[in-house]
């Protein structure tokens, strides 16, 4: 799983389904085709592009360009970083474990040199449900005093200094899993001092490593390809996401309770797209375990567009957003809401929500009878 | 909090909450308030803010900041957001110095303002402010202020419940004052518009953030003070109400653990009401809890237990020992709160009480409810029995108010599930730039104090 | 959502078509709107790809941006929109009623009233969803900076004429349309989700295409049948046979059409930049297939937009939408005034008084709008009855009382029996309409039994002794009260911008000498 399927995880923590797909590291998008409901998100060459080449530009100079812009927003009166200033440790590393091994390392190093430093695409893991996961935050920056800044470079444009709040949101939660997993290596690197035990008196040693819970966020300003970021907090997309994660270890029991022999197996053919195994088959092993559909999954799960199918088809009140529930009390079916509000020999029934239903029924349909006679004196 | 996170009290401030050696609340909130007065009547700056946590003594730093200035011969304005809060402002003033000449300014609405206020020879009341001149304290609402224009600014201003005020609103009096002493809770509900302004996130005046954002934003340096001490939770639940909402600016309780204690004259029945009462008079707090289901808002059940909690409370023959007074005080109604999130649970719960012959127990909304303080409050918990949790219900301020209005116990009445509902709430807020994120939020808010409720748990059973 | 909505959602689920949630139509509808339909680049928040604009539906004007990294093609584009629109918004601007209305005299600072101008209409913008009235202002907040080489000739990349006057137009809008209530900038999905409730969320009816399925599926379709289709049918090719044009584009489309059209165009000019022979033909012809393309994506939306306002002309207009059409009349007044005396764009951030004030605008603005809407449609009162907010029922009774001033007034009891479940407290204060129109007062007065309330008339009586005739309801009379006022009236006048408070930080910078434009690259993308 990377960044982004464990922020979208926070996003329907409800959804076993999701836990259990995602947590087996299912291509949900390939499922989704092969039960013959694709998604209708996908993305385009264009927008690609045009983040490739900005984030270019913002790394362009070793970094140094990144750390005046977080420096400026810092405002916390220290001396602003010397031209050659900032070290950019090369990561090179050959597999996710190396180039994990290598972040760490690099890290480390520069926590204890108590320079600005930036490492341009790192990686680290983070341990998710047993498994290591391999995450590659866009930048991290350390300073001199070995605190460490997440940085997200994304290609919205901050206008006037504010931006589309859904896109900070989620830029937001994907940086928190970065952060989450920093915290992880600075515990190791405190643990790891090269040079004996960090003491009052350690002088450049005493510099602890620490993760910064502001997150830079880089954009584009106003309507140039010029950087410009801002701060942005995300102790409590931290605090969500470390509850998730250790709600995570639940997959096994989802799993657990399935059917005996339950797999997604696609059974691809031997052009290795094309899915060969049964709708009908398919479509039961992915019905065993629930889902919690609202219409927000649309736009953040491959697989929505099957689950608003069979939330429809079960006339699941939710398909029509979520709000909706709120009045109904224990009615969850769009027959069982309408059954109860159009029963017309009344009587209260001592159910507040039946009642509140065919009051809001009996006015509904008085309303409508008469137009014209409208308004009412 | 808004606006003063980390900031570990201002100048002079009473930092020694976690001190060494015994705590003496006393002494501790004598300092703050005394750092507070200096501050107001001779420091340099134009403003000084002051957090005050539930029951810190908010009400007795304004009518004692009010008399000094006063006394000190600088008149000045009092704001405060709503009539009921004037009222009861311009009562105390005007109790603690029967010669203190008060004004309360008034709408021409019909019945303007309490009628008890008449009984205070020295307080005058009029619907104009020039009527009101030249008297030493003249006290009004936010929203009446901004209807005076072309006076001579007074000297002096306090701004009552300043977390409460809108920001526009501040706009519209601050004109008024040359300086001000702003006092309030930070921890309460945050005041809101009802049409989008999220175009003005961000900024310094954003007019729909809270008063004091706003004036701290403006003028970073201005004192911040805050009242070490809740003279109204009892040691059972300041500790928890601290943790869970003023992270960053923890206070403590008045009174030690002991030194309140509540029993009854009628031995329990088994129910559950009676177990869950005897759980809190026990331990402060007690959860009366419900099979899960999902209900509508005015849960006919969980209403009924609400109902029944009040009415075994009353039976039993509550009685109460504090600080107050060393003999046992009968547990009368109007020591009794019953807390809900909206207005129709309120108003099923008044007529669920009056079925019992339940008379003269306050029911109300979290809105209503806050600057109010009760012996004992029996909260119907705004998640019980919900499909989802909204922003409305996981709003921070409404479960700190409904958790932080009782002296001895509160028992709050849910039904099972809650911890799931919360860990399945989808988290895909959207985040607006330059924000100063309030923290914490009502999400892990709520996950602490259920957390806390379940070591109090008692399963319904009529 | 109210349970008369969430109800009207059920029933639209069961008949497999939507329902109607208004009896009325609640918004002005113009009767030559100008219509815009935009499209943007991927990733690219503010670039325009192309656009339909126009306000005869069978003769849209198609703008395209065949290269939108390029800044003249850019420039072009806007330099067209501006032609089409403002001699649009000027058609409006000279027509005009003379209303009084009450200014300070300066001299005397006393309330004197002058004669003022009011555009006896106003245009008005129509576009297909939210995240189109959203497009129309980020095309304002980027075009009113701009400068022209007749404002400074050095500027570099120097704005076509008329563009930086449409970015004050297209600022003006996207802000009014702000205000609850206000019609000059519409976007269809809203119009008609206020008129209409489908079997399907909030969120998919963003989806014009899929909304109208809903409203008026073909016949012989079903609503979510016409719904599924427009949402998400393709063709043999993968293309989506409804195009969102929301104002993104549908991946699909730029990746496996779009794409390879504008490399053939640039190779094409390349070509032409080469003196290849044979390139200008090339470039007329890679030319015109993007026009194709981009009019293929946009012109289901333009259609689907026309729809929609045939259907909602078909409601009949509530009775209090001109009054509030009248106040938008006032608002594109005042711009044009502000224009006509040479006043600097709007500024990038407003100050704290403005926002203010803003603010305040809207709240009245919104308690005024969900009072009249409930007064002109019965089933908007039936959502606020259902509330407790209102209530409707028989005068089985009315007992004379009076007041007892002086001169005492008539205060008449009267008992309206009702199945409403109104949230009363003693001395609440009670509206309702009369049949003149006015606006009558009373005051809650107790319950004779559940169901029977008393409401005591404090005004509409006259100033006699004795209420004038029929100013007071006679058992048998239908009446319908509510707990909300009719005409709620906003707040004090704030302060003006110069004596802003210190707690706001003081007056806003002496006068801006007019805001500086952006920075601009050479690679920058609007």
């Amino acid at each position: 799983m990377d960044a982004r399927a464990l922020a979208a995880l926070a996003a329907n923590p409800g959804c076993r389904r999701r836990a259990l797909l995602d947590g087996a590291g299912i291509d949900k998008g390939a499922l989704a085709r092969a039960l013959g409901s694709p998604a209708s998100f996908g993305q385009s060459q264009f927008a690609i592009q045009r983040g490739h080449s900005f984030e270019a530009r913002v790394t362009a100079d070793r970094g140094e360009a990144l750390v005046r812009l977080l420096h400026e927003r810092l405002r916390d009166g220290s001396p602003a970083p010397a031209p050659g200033g900032v070290d950019a440790p090369d990561l090179t590393a050959a597999g996710p474990q190396g180039r994990t091994a290598r972040t760490a390392l690099a890290l480390r190093e520069a926590t204890a040199a108590g320079r600005w430093a930036v490492l341009d695409h790192p990686m680290v893991s983070l341990d998710v449900a047993g498994s290591p996961a391999f995450l590659e935050p866009d930048a991290i920056v350390v300073h001199p005093d070995g605190s460490w800044s997440v940085v997200e470079i994304k290609s919205f444009p901050m206008v006037d200094g504010s931006a589309d709040p859904a896109k900070v949101g989620a830029a937001a939660r994907q940086s928190a899993v970065y952060a989450l997993a920093l915290e992880q290596v600075a515990a190791r690197v405190g643990e790891l001092k090269p040079d004996g035990e960090p003491g009052p008196d350690g002088g450049g040693a005493a510099r602890t490593a620490r993760v910064r819970h502001q997150v830079l966020l880089v954009c584009p300003k106003d309507f140039s390809n010029l950087p410009t970021a801002e701060l942005v907090d995300v102790r409590k997309q931290l605090s969500v996401t470390r509850r998730q994660l250790t709600r995570l270890t639940r997959i096994e029991d989802i799993a657990a309770a399935l059917p005996e022999g339950t797999t997604f197996d696609l059974r691809l053919a031997d052009d290795g797209r094309t899915a060969t195994r049964p709708v009908d088959e398919l479509t039961d092993a992915v019905d065993a375990v629930d889902a919690a559909y609202a219409p927000e999954c649309l736009a953040a799960c491959e697989l929505a567009v099957h689950c608003r199918a069979r939330s429809r088809g079960a006339g699941a009140v939710e398909s029509l957003g979520r709000g909706v529930r709120g009045e109904l009390g224990g009615l969850t079916t769009v027959e069982a809401v309408l059954a109860a509000a159009l029963e017309t020999d009344a009587g209260p029934t001592g159910d507040p929500a039946v009642d509140a239903l065919r009051r809001a029924a009996a006015l509904r349909a008085e309303a409508l009878a008469a137009p014209g006679a409208a308004v009412c004196r | 909090m808004t606006g003063t996170d980390c900031v570990d009290g201002g100048p002079g401030t009473a930092g020694a909450v976690h001190g060494d050696g015994p705590f003496d609340p006393s002494a501790a909130a004598a300092r703050a308030t005394d750092a507070i007065l200096r501050d107001t009547l001779r420091g340099a700056h134009r403003g000084v803010v002051v957090d005050s946590p539930p029951g810190a003594g908010k009400s007795t730093l304004v009518v004692r900041a009010a008399r000094e200035l006063a006394a000190a011969g600088r008149p000045l304005m009092v704001v405060a957001q709503t009539n009921a809060q004037v009222d009861d402002l311009v009562d105390r003033l005007a109790t603690a110095d029967p010669d203190l000449p008060v004004g309360r300014l008034h709408s021409s609405d019909p019945h303007p303002y309490d009628p008890v206020l008449d009984a205070h020879p020295s307080v005058r009341a009029s619907a104009k402010v020039a009527d009101l001149a030249g008297l030493d304290i003249v006290v009004s609402t936010a929203a009446k202020w901004a209807h005076i224009k072309n006076v001579e600014p007074w000297r002096h201003a306090i701004v009552d419940e300043a977390y409460q005020m809108r920001s526009d609103a501040l706009l519209a009096v601050a004109g008024l004052f040359e300086r001000a002493l702003f006092v309030g809770d930070p921890g309460q509900l945050d005041p809101f518009s009802v049409v989008g302004a999220d175009q003005w996130a961000g900024l310094s005046y954003d007019p729909s953030a809270s008063a004091v954002t706003t004036l701290l934003a403006h003028n970073p340096t201005l004192p911040q003070h805050r009242l070490p001490v809740s003279w109204r939770l009892p040691a059972s639940a300041a500790p928890l109400v601290s943790d869970a909402f003023y992270p960053y600016t923890p206070f403590r309780s008045g009174t030690g653990h002991g030194e309140r204690r509540l029993s009854f004259g009628v031995a329990s029945d088994g129910s559950g009401p009676d177990r869950v009462l005897d759980e809190a008079a026990v331990s402060g707090w007690g959860l009366l809890e419900l099979p899960a289901r999902r209900t509508p808002r005015t849960d006919p059940e969980a209403v009924t237990a609400v109902a029944q909690v009040v009415r075994r409370l009353l039976d039993r023959g509550g009685a109460s020992v504090s600080e107050r007074s060393e003999e046992p005080v009968p547990l009368t109604a109007d020591r009794i709160a019953v807390g809900t999130a909206h207005r129709d649970q309120a108003a099923a719960v008044r007529a669920a009480l009056s079925g019992l012959g339940v008379r003269g127990v306050t029911v109300d909304t979290a809105n209503r409810l806050q600057g109010r303080e009760f012996d004992v409050t029996v909260v119907l918990h705004p998640l019980s029995g919900r499909p989802d949790a909204t922003a409305f219900h996981l709003e921070t301020g409404r479960l700190c108010v409904l958790a932080s209005r009782h002296r001895h116990a509160c028992v709050v009445v849910c039904r099972a599930g809650v911890a799931e509902l919360l860990d399945e709430h989808p988290s895909t807020e959207p985040v607006q730039l330059g924000v100063t994120v309030k923290f914490p939020d009502g999400w892990e808010a709520n996950h602490a104090v259920l957390s806390h409720l379940s070591e109090h748990r008692v399963p319904w059973r009529p | 959502m109210s349970l008369i909505t969430t109800l009207a959602r059920m029933e639209a689920v069961r008949d497999g078509r939507a329902r109607p949630v208004a009896t009325v139509r609640h918004r002005h509808l113009s009767d030559r709107p100008l219509v815009f339909v935009p499209l943007t680049t991927a990733g690219e928040a503010g670039a325009p790809l192309g656009a339909l604009v126009g306000t005869d539906r069978d003769a849209p004007r198609l703008l395209v941006v065949p290269q939108p990294r390029n800044r003249d093609l850019r420039f072009a584009f806007l330099a067209e929109l501006a032609e089409e629109t403002l001699p649009y918004l000027d058609s409006y601007a000279d027509a005009v009623d003379l209303e009084e209305r009450k200014e300070t005299d300066p001299e005397t600072g006393k309330k004197v009233p002058v004669q003022v101008e009011l555009c006896a209409d106003a245009p008005q913008l129509l576009v297909p969803s939210a995240a189109g009235v959203a497009f129309v202002r980020l095309l304002g907040r980027s075009m009113r900076f701009r400068r022209t080489a007749d404002q400074d000739p050095d500027t570099p990349y120097p704005a076509p004429a008329r563009v930086p006057l449409l970015g004050r137009w297209l600022t003006h809008y996207g802000e009014r349309s702000r205000v609850p209530g206000s019609s000059l900038l519409l976007s269809l999905t809203e119009l008609l989700g206020r008129h209409w409730a489908t079997g399907q969320s909030n969120l998919e009816d963003q989806h014009l295409g899929s909304l109208l399925a809903w409203i008026d599926p073909p016949a012989g379709v079903t609503g979510p049948e016409a719904a599924l289709r427009a949402e998400s049918a393709r063709d043999a090719g993968g293309q989506l046979l409804c195009p969102p044009a929301g104002p993104a584009t549908d991946p699909a489309f730029d990746n496996k059409l779009l794409a390879p059209a504008i490399a053939r165009y640039d190779a094409a000019r390349a070509e032409v930049g080469g003196g290849v022979a044979g390139g200008e033909a090339r470039l007329r012809l890679a030319e015109n297939g993007l026009r194709e393309l981009i009019a293929s994506q946009l012109r289901p939306t333009w259609d689907a937009l026309w729809h929609g306002v045939d259907l909602l002309r078909e409601l009949p207009p509530g009775e209090r939408v001109a009054e509030r059409w009248k106040r938008d009349r006032w608002s594109f007044t005042g711009h044009r005034d502000r224009v006509r005396a040479g006043e600097p764009p709007q500024p990038k951030r407003d100050d704290a008084v403005t926002a203010a004030q803003k603010l305040a605008a809207r709240e009245t603005a919104q308690a005024q709008l969900e009072a009249q809407e409930a007064l002109d449609d019965p089933l908007v009162m039936a959502g606020r009855r259902l509330a407790g907010e209102a209530f409707a029922g028989e005068v089985t009774e009315v007992e004379m009382a009076w007041s007892e001033a002086k001169v005492p007034r008539p205060r008449p009891l009267v008992t309206v029996v009702t199945e409403d479940r109104p949230q009363l407290a003693e001395q609440v204060k009670l509206y309702r309409v009369m049949a003149d129109g006015r606006t009558q007062t009373g005051e809650f007065a107790g319950a004779h039994a559940p169901g029977a309330l008393v409401v005591r008339l404090t005004g509409g009586m006259g100033r006699g002794k004795t209420p004038e005739p029929g100013s007071v309801p006679e058992p048998g009379d239908r009446t319908c009260w509510t707990l909300f006022e009719h005409a709620p009236r906003g707040g004090p006048e704030l302060p003006d911008a110069e004596s802003t408070p210190w707690t706001h930080g003081g007056p806003p910078e002496a006068v801006m000498p007019g805001p500086a434009p952006d920075p601009v690259t050479e690679e920058d993308y609007l």
